[in-house]
Order: structure tokens, then C-alpha cells, then sequence
């Protein structure tokens, strides 16, 4: 690093550090133990000064480093700001002053380096340490997690939002036509969110094997995949068996389902959506790897659903249930979309070409923007058009969580990290409206069409 | 083991960060801030996550340590003054699942919001997978408040 840089580390570094009143000065003593002594200290250019009087010092010429930190706690728990340097170089006695001029420099500033990503980056370092300590003590040693833990994160269950949604529509529509079976309600939710799990985990086995979310260099709670493969919390046979499993569950739900109420339009539904769910990540079709995943997932976590779970509930098909899930089938499809924003850089080095990936990242907003419109403006028509209840004009009031998600994709569309609380608002933005449109259809039924 | 200094131990037991040296395989100092934990049986105790395991490394190899306490604001006790404590260190790792958890009341004392985390953990799993670093005390350097001159030393190998 040349000089100028290190001078103006060093500034910042005071500048940033100026609540702690000590440097802490750290060389090896005479008796091979490392050494720290608080100092007040000065920077003068590429240069600390350290005015020491007194006490163990490091001998002339000896190698040092120089520790300048901050840490402050928040009141609720937490801290703001973490940042720390350690300056390298050599002392040299001065006028009564110890001088290091840092020829290298080390550390983390949190600013910079956000404490989660600092941990991803670590992964490999915590794999070779479980290596090590598998030989040290002859024996397996890996990470684990409580079961119910493990298949929280292995299957991402908290994402069964995305399920839930549009099955208790496609049951309230039914309910607003007069027909309620809860038993089935009960039996289909189940069945689709097993499918779900399902379909979450065999996407982590397939972008394991093709390495997309190995090369993620950001993942985040949303987005990234579970990452329990290259946490080595699971292996891939262990995952393949939890989907075989949450697949097979689903499909003997669904197949008792297809038997005892829906017949073959239920049949054709399924299978299409099960077939969407696995070509969604799995060769030949990899339709997220082609800029096709938020049309898959808008049809699966949309019509096929909301449809579906209809024809169970009423025996029969209908045009309702189709229509209440054009709003909810966009705003699914903008979950994945904005979820896919932080994954570009990887996705892109592992060739899964999704949309994110395939538009210039001054696009992403724009884009969002017109599909939440067509958002509003379907519920708006269908209202308009009394193809839905009046009611469901109240998805409106989540327009300003719209604007939030749309703002920080303009804002901060190569900024990962900095897109956690937009895709936490995007998740949340499609559990309100769907909970609205299905209460819409619950109220249209006790209250009639127009409230009146 | 004794008791600590009683300065020694009210800095060790308010402090939410120190520094900590390890040696490196060049004998260079390597530092890292950690959190201290203190449980009252002369020995301090750090815990560090598999994620930044390096510095279990070096203290295999050599487990001459220091750990200093200076920062005023994190270690809310300015009438202490400051600490420097020169000790062997030992590395328990054999579950790094589990094995740290008894230092969790410690723990919870300094960050209140701790055991909801460890609760959890399958949100950062990696980093809940850790071990214990416990340091023996063989010397301690006290600066006094206000002092950076000569410190009061307490030479723990002597008996």
C-alpha cells in the first residue's frame, strides 16, 4: 500500500475512533508473551506518534502493531458501528515518543464489511476447522442444529407464506360461492405446503450441484438458498432424501385429494405443478436458470393453487378463483424477483441467467414499478368490473410498502446487504395483500358485494 | 486458582470488548477484539466461532497470549483504569456445538439479548458452532485511572 493511502487510513481512522481516548501498542516482551500498553496517541501524516513515559516498552527497531478500535453498544441490545484497525510496523524512539510508520494494515469495519457477510466469507475457515478437529479427536465433528431447527433452515419454511396465501384464497372464494369444507382446507394446505418444502429443498440440491450458491458471495436470510450444503450442516444424499420425502407426502395428499374430490381437472393442476416445481431448478428445463422462474413460480404459488384448492373445496371448476389469483401470482413472482437482486453477481458466475440477472440493474426498479402497478390496477378492474368484491380495493393501503421496495431497488440495486429489509417488505407486502383479498371475499360473503 | 486483583476482576466482569493477541507462526502478534468472560475461578474466558478460527490455530501451536482491557465507554468502569493480562491459553473444542454453552449465563450478564439468539441459532448456525478459549493468567499489568506510565504489576507465577 503507498503511503498517501496509509496517511489517509490513518486519518479516518482517528476521525472514527476518537471516543476511545488509547491506542493499545502490542509487541512480543522478553519472555515470548505478546505485550499491550494503552497509549494516548497522534497521527502525524503516514505516522503514529505515542507519547510513552515510564512502564514496559518495546525495544528500538522491534516489529509492533498498533490497535485502534471502536465498539458501542445500543441500548437495545446489539452494537452501531463496529470498526477496528491494527497498524503493523516498527518502533522507533523519538524526543520521548514512540513512532510507527505502518507499512501494513488490517481489520474490519462493519460500514464496510456487514457482519453477515463477514461470516459467509469465513465459511470456508469454519470447514477446515471442523476438518481439524475431526482429526484431532479421531472422530466426526460437523456443525449441527436442533431438528427443528435444521428443517426450518433446510426446507425454508418461513417462505410457506407463498403457500398459505393462495390456498386460503382459492378456499374463500369457494366459501364467498357458499361451499366450506374445512377438513379439505386443512388436508390441502398440508399437501401444497409439503410440496413447497419440497421444491425449496430440491432447488438447494440443484443449485449445490451447479454451484450457483456456492459462488453467491452474498447470500442473505432471503435469498441464497438455506446453504446448509456448504455449511456442511447437511449432505446432498440427506437432502435429497428430506424432498423425496416432502415430495411423497405431498403427492399421496394430493393423489387422496384427486380421488375423493377433484377428479381430473385436480389431476392435470397438480401434475402441472408439480412438474413446474421440479423444473424450476432440475435439468433439462432449469427455468429459473433461463429467466423463467418468476412465471413459474407466479402460476405455481398463483392460479394452480388458488384454482386447485377451488376444486377441492366446490368439486368444480370456475373462472373466481383464476381471477383472484392475478394479483397474488405478480406479487409472488416480485418476492423471487427482488430476492433475486442481491444473488446477481453469483447467479450470473454460475450462468443461472434469471431475470435480475438479465437486466441492467438500472432496470430493476422500472420493472418492479410496472409490475406492481399491473398489481393495483388488476384489482381495480376486476372490482370495477365486479369480478371480485368491492373489499378487495383495500390491497391500496399497502402502496406505501410498494414505494419503500421500489425505492431501495433504485437506490441500492449492487448493494446486497443493503436490500435485507426491502425483501423483508416484499414478503410481507404478499402475506397483507393476500390477507386482504381473501378477507375481502369473506366479508363480500357476510356483509354482500358492494358492503351495503 | 485465586481470585484476580478485585480492579481486575470489576474491569473483566464489565467489559464488553478486549483485545486479544495471539502469536502467529512468525511469532508476529496477531489481535483480535473479543468479548471477556469472567466467572470468578482466576481464569478468563473467550469463546470464538468456528467462522474466525484462525487464532485457535496459533494458540495450539503457542498458547502465549495477552487480552487488554482500554476502552472506557465498553467497559463502563473508568475508575479501573485499564488492564493488561499476559497468560497461557487453552483451547476446548472437543463439542464445539454445545460446549461453550455453560458459559452462556456469563454471556447473557454482558448481552442481555444473547440467549434469544442462541435460541435461534439456525439462522446463523456456523456462528453458534464455537469454542472455548480459557486463559491462565500469568501476569497482570494495572493502569490506574489517568495512568499510562508505570503500571502495578501482579506476577501470578510466583505462587
Amino acid at each position: 500500500m503507498s503511503r498517501p493511502a496509509m496517511s489517509e487510513i490513518l486519518a479516518e481512522a482517528q476521525r472514527r475512533t476518537a471516543e476511545h481516548p488509547f491506542a493499545v501498542l502490542v509487541w512480543v516482551d522478553e519472555s515470548g508473551y505478546p505485550m499491550h500498553r494503552p497509549v494516548p496517541f497522534e497521527v502525524e501524516g503516514d505516522t503514529i506518534g505515542l507519547p510513552v513515559t515510564g512502564g514496559p516498552l518495546p525495544p528500538e527497531g522491534a516489529p509492533v502493531a498498533v490497535i485502534l478500535s471502536r465498539i458501542r453498544p445500543r441500548p437495545q441490545g446489539g452494537y452501531e458501528g463496529r470498526r477496528y484497525w491494527t497498524f503493523h510496523g516498527v518502533a522507533h524512539r523519538q524526543a520521548g515518543r514512540l513512532m510507527v510508520t505502518p507499512h501494513r494494515v488490517s481489520g474490519w469495519r462493519e460500514d464496510e464489511l456487514p457482519f453477515l457477510a463477514l461470516c459467509e466469507r469465513a465459511v470456508p475457515q469454519a470447514r477446515r476447522y471442523f476438518e481439524l478437529l475431526s482429526r484431532i479427536h479421531g472422530r466426526p465433528i460437523r456443525p449441527r442444529l436442533p431438528l427443528a431447527g435444521m428443517l426450518m433452515r433446510a426446507t425454508r419454511a418461513p417462505f410457506l407464506t407463498a403457500t398459505v396465501i393462495p390456498v386460503i384464497l382459492g378456499a374463500a372464494v369457494a366459501f364467498h360461492e357458499g361451499s366450506l369444507l374445512v377438513p379439505w382446507l386443512g388436508l390441502t394446505l398440508i399437501a401444497a405446503a409439503l410440496i413447497h418444502l419440497g421444491l425449496n429443498v430440491s432447488n438447494d440440491i440443484f443449485d449445490a450441484l451447479s454451484g450457483a450458491d456456492a459462488v453467491n458471495p452474498s447470500p442473505t436470510p432471503f435469498s441464497g438458498g438455506s446453504r446448509v450444503i456448504q455449511y456442511g450442516l447437511l449432505g446432498i444424499r440427506e437432502m435429497a432424501l428430506l424432498s423425496a420425502a416432502l415430495y411423497g407426502g405431498g403427492i399421496l395428499l394430493g393423489l387422496g385429494m384427486v380421488l375423493f374430490r377433484g377428479g381430473m381437472p385436480l389431476l392435470i393442476l397438480g401434475a402441472l405443478g408439480l412438474l413446474l416445481s421440479i423444473a424450476y431448478t432440475a435439468p433439462p428445463l432449469r427455468l429459473a436458470y433461463r429467466g423463467l422462474g418468476e412465471l413459474a413460480v407466479a402460476l405455481g404459488f398463483g392460479p394452480l393453487m388458488t384454482v386447485g384448492t377451488y376444486i377441492v373445496q366446490t368439486g368444480r371448476m370456475g373462472w373466481p378463483p383464476l381471477i383472484a389469483s392475478v394479483p397474488i401470482a405478480l406479487l409472488i413472482a416480485l418476492v423471487l424477483y427482488v430476492n433475486e437482486v442481491p444473488d446477481r453477481a453469483g447467479d450470473a458466475a454460475a450462468g443461472k441467467r434469471t431475470l435480475a440477472v438479465r437486466l441492467p440493474a438500472r432496470w430493476l426498479a422500472v420493472i418492479y414499478g410496472v409490475a406492481m402497478a399491473a398489481v393495483y390496477l388488476s384489482v381495480g378492474i376486476a372490482a370495477a368490473l365486479k369480478l371480485m368484491p368491492v373489499w378487495s380495493m383495500a390491497v391500496a393501503i399497502t402502496l406505501p410498502m410498494a414505494i419503500s421496495v421500489g425505492r431501495a431497488l433504485a437506490r441500492f440495486p449492487e448493494q446486497p446487504y443493503a436490500l435485507i429489509p426491502a425483501m423483508a417488505t416484499q414478503i410481507r407486502l404478499h402475506l397483507y395483500a393476500g390477507l386482504l383479498l381473501t378477507t375481502s371475499y369473506l366479508l363480500s360473503r357476510w356483509l354482500g358485494p358492494g358492503g351495503s | 486458582m485465586s481470585r484476580l486483583p478485585e480492579a481486575v476482576e470489576a474491569l473483566l466482569e464489565a467489559a464488553l470488548v478486549a483485545e486479544f493477541t495471539v502469536l502467529n507462526e512468525r511469532n508476529r502478534p496477531v489481535v483480535h477484539p473479543m468479548l471477556p468472560l469472567y466467572v470468578g475461578d482466576g481464569r478468563i474466558y473467550l469463546t470464538s466461532s468456528v467462522l474466525f478460527s484462525r487464532k485457535l490455530y496459533h494458540i495450539r501451536r503457542n498458547p502465549r497470549v495477552a487480552l487488554s482491557i482500554t476502552d472506557p465507554i465498553a467497559a463502563p468502569v473508568e475508575r479501573w483504569g485499564t488492564v493488561t493480562i499476559q497468560g497461557e491459553a487453552m483451547v476446548l473444542d472437543e463439542d464445539p456445538h454445545a460446549g461453550w454453552l455453560w458459559l452462556l449465563p456469563a454471556w447473557a450478564r454482558k448481552e442481555p439479548d444473547i440467549p434469544r439468539l442462541v435460541k435461534n441459532r439456525w439462522m446463523l448456525p456456523l456462528f453458534w458452532e464455537r469454542a472455548v478459549i480459557a486463559i491462565t493468567p500469568r501476569r497482570i499489568f494495572h493502569w490506574p485511572p489517568g495512568g499510562t506510565g508505570d503500571p502495578i504489576v501482579y506476577d501470578l507465577t510466583e505462587g
